[in-house]
């Protein structure tokens, strides 16, 4: 019950968020915040989550993830209206981020059934090489994604007659659909689809033994994470106004596993908690070290995590509260 | 005619480097189960530590300037892995997917540091007069000597790993790891001790592979980052863990590489990852890996 009081509480604050910045920072501050800590924690919470989904109900560390969600950055920048150069255009973004969302579900399928018949850390190499493969591709090539310098100037759908990258529009909106995909993920995990998904994590031998196709359900977990993560790209997109190939190098893609790892791959809220750090420690690496050491820095939190607690943020918490409950157990 | 012997010329001097960097990573994979996300980066340290040494030599005209800029970056890229293995990875043993995440936070904090360090200009070495300048080939014409070289040095150390695996007792133990460390530790043998060679030598491998390759073409940041992904796809498609699995790896990717931006330039990464699924899919442990 009390668990469920934190989470009440949680989404309240999420939600009033931008509000109660205003409150306690000066409002330039707030609108900071707002938009390029919480916004961009949640818009890249949302391509960790499809990796913390993979890797908690699958085991399975999937590197592939920034490309997929870069698949669908693309997508878009290639098709709609104003992007600059326009490749393909002409495509209103109603209709461009669902076709997005499809090319990200597709690609993400492919890199599972690329990936289906390995695990553990052969998977994280085939999925790495996988994705530096598509990286190099799109870095090289100009007839479609104008090869290193990207395709600018995607501002994103006119909403209720605002901006979308109103720096609130925005966060509501990113916030929206994060809490569908976390509720998404919480609901297909108690599906028989879900049930099944970890089942093969425990033992897929057994698995395919009771009749199931373990190759079916891995591809298709690889294809929903391929869904979660492309409208994490879509929205980080339209965050940085356009897509370079430099979005889904060696760097972001490393990065989107160190936020989850930070927050912990044993529970999908990890991927939020993460990536918040993570935002964090980007945006005020300056203060603390040195502005060019952000690296550095998160390399070293990084590393502590993975010494001191595999399981990150979140097995950290579970431990804390369980060492309090065990002392508190014996006076009831 | 022409054109093509010297694509398929230069595919063999890419595959010769691609196979000296990916066989270190290889070995270390095959003994001790450790996917070193921190390859590319003991690539770079060797090159630019190895530049430190050299540069001041090469200004003060000295003709061994290069060999020491070699063994230098050898030797630092050898420590550094060493190192690793020593003070990180031991004591994680069997955890294979936590020694991978920590050597990318490795890789993450020293490619930083080597930024801080050395700073972000390329670099090149310069390759002695013996092994400089060009060399007639039958059907290619001119073609630089070091190129050639390179390919001379990857035979060398294929040939070598041969002997260290199959005639040494060094080797002897480190076959015998592969497939029983625990017995292998019942018999006496200092298998921690076993494991740190073993992350050294295939450090040093990939540091041979640092200098020559920052020799042939610059070194930049940018280069861990291919190196590591080459070694990847190398060892992914010959077969993690076996000297000739690597080498008919690298053969396959550079020959892909080269024939692939020579037919369709823009293409070209396309035809080695085509090998590469198609590997996969046919025979998922590598053309000569163990199932």
């Amino acid at each position: 019950m009390r668990s469920a009081a934190f989470r009440a509480i949680g989404a309240l604050l999420l939600v009033a968020a931008p509000f109660l910045l205003l409150v306690v920072l000066p409002q330039n501050q707030a609108l900071f915040w707002t938009a390029n800590v919480l916004g961009r924690a949640i818009v890249f919470g949302i391509i960790a989550l499809s990796l913390s989904f993979l890797a908690t109900y699958g085991g399975f560390i999937s590197l592939a993830q920034m490309m997929v969600a870069g698949s669908a950055g693309y997508a878009v920048a290639i098709l709609v209206d104003g992007a600059v150069p326009t490749i393909v255009g002409g495509v209103p973004y109603a209709l461009a981020m669902p076709i997005a969302l499809v090319v990200a579900t597709l690609m993400g399928l492919l890199v599972g059934a690329v990936a289906v018949r390995t695990r553990d850390i052969y998977l994280l190499m085939i999925t790495l090489a996988v994705a530096m493969g598509v990286f190099r591709f799109v870095e090289t090539n100009i007839a479609w994604f104008n090869g290193y310098e990207g395709i600018r100037n995607v501002v994103g759908p006119q909403l209720f007659g605002t901006d979308f990258r109103n720096p609130y529009v925005f966060y509501y909106v990113s916030l929206v659909v994060a809490a569908l995909l976390y509720g998404g993920v919480l609901y297909l995990v108690r599906t028989p689809f879900g049930l099944v998904l970890q089942g093969i994590r425990d033992n897929d031998r057994r698995v395919a033994a009771l009749g199931y196709s373990v190759k079916l359900h891995r591809i298709a977990a690889f294809g929903v994470a391929g869904f979660i993560a492309g409208a994490g790209g879509v929205l980080a997109t339209i965050y940085n106004i356009g897509i370079s190939p430099g979005t889904i190098g060696l760097g972001p893609t490393v990065n989107v596993l160190i936020m989850s790892v930070i927050g912990g791959l044993g529970h999908p809220a990890g991927a939020f908690i993460g990536s918040l750090i993570f935002t964090v420690f980007d945006t005020f690496a300056a203060n603390i070290y040195d502005r060019d050491r952000f690296n550095t820095l998160i390399g070293l939190v990084f590393l502590v995590i993975v010494l001191v607690s595999p399981d990150g943020m979140v097995g950290l918490g579970t431990r804390l509260r369980s060492l309090l409950g065990a002392r508190r157990a014996p006076q009831p | 005619m022409d054109l093509a012997a010297t694509i398929v010329l230069n595919g063999l001097t890419l595959a010769a480097l691609y196979f000296i960097v990916a066989s270190g990573f290889s070995l270390i994979f095959g003994l001790m189960r450790v996917v070193n996300m921190a390859h590319g980066t003991l690539y770079l340290v060797a090159g630019y530590v190895g530049y430190r040494v050299f540069e001041p030599l090469y200004d003060a005209d000295v003709w061994w300037a290069w060999y020491a800029g070699l063994a230098a970056g050898i030797v630092a890229a050898a420590v550094a892995g060493a190192l690793l293995q020593w003070v990180l990875l031991s004591w994680m043993q069997g955890q294979e997917l936590r020694q991978a995440l920590v050597t990318i936070g490795v890789s993450i904090i020293v490619a930083d540091q080597v930024l801080a360090i050395f700073g972000g200009t390329p670099r090149q070495f310069f390759a002695p007069d013996a092994i400089f300048g060009s060399t007639r080939v039958p059907f290619v014409g001119g073609y630089p000597t070091f190129r050639l070289v390179q390919i001379g040095i990857a035979i060398a150390v294929g040939i070598a790993l041969w002997l260290v695996l199959n005639r040494t007792r060094l080797g002897m133990m480190i076959r015998a790891g592969v497939d029983d460390r625990e017995m292998l530790g019942a018999c006496g043998v200092n298998v921690p001790r076993v494991g740190i060679a073993v992350f050294a030598l295939g450090a040093a491998l990939c540091g041979l592979g640092g200098v020559i390759g920052s020799t042939a073409q610059p070194l930049a940041l940018g280069q861990d980052g291919r190196f590591l992904l080459i070694s990847l796809v190398v060892v992914i498609v010959g077969g993690m863990g076996s000297i000739t699995g690597t080498a008919i790896g690298a053969i396959l990717v550079g020959l892909a590489e080269q024939i692939g931006q020579a037919m369709f330039p823009t293409y070209s990464v396309i035809l080695t990852f085509v090998i590469m699924v198609a590997v996969l899919a046919l025979r998922p442990q590598g053309i000569l890996g163990r199932a």
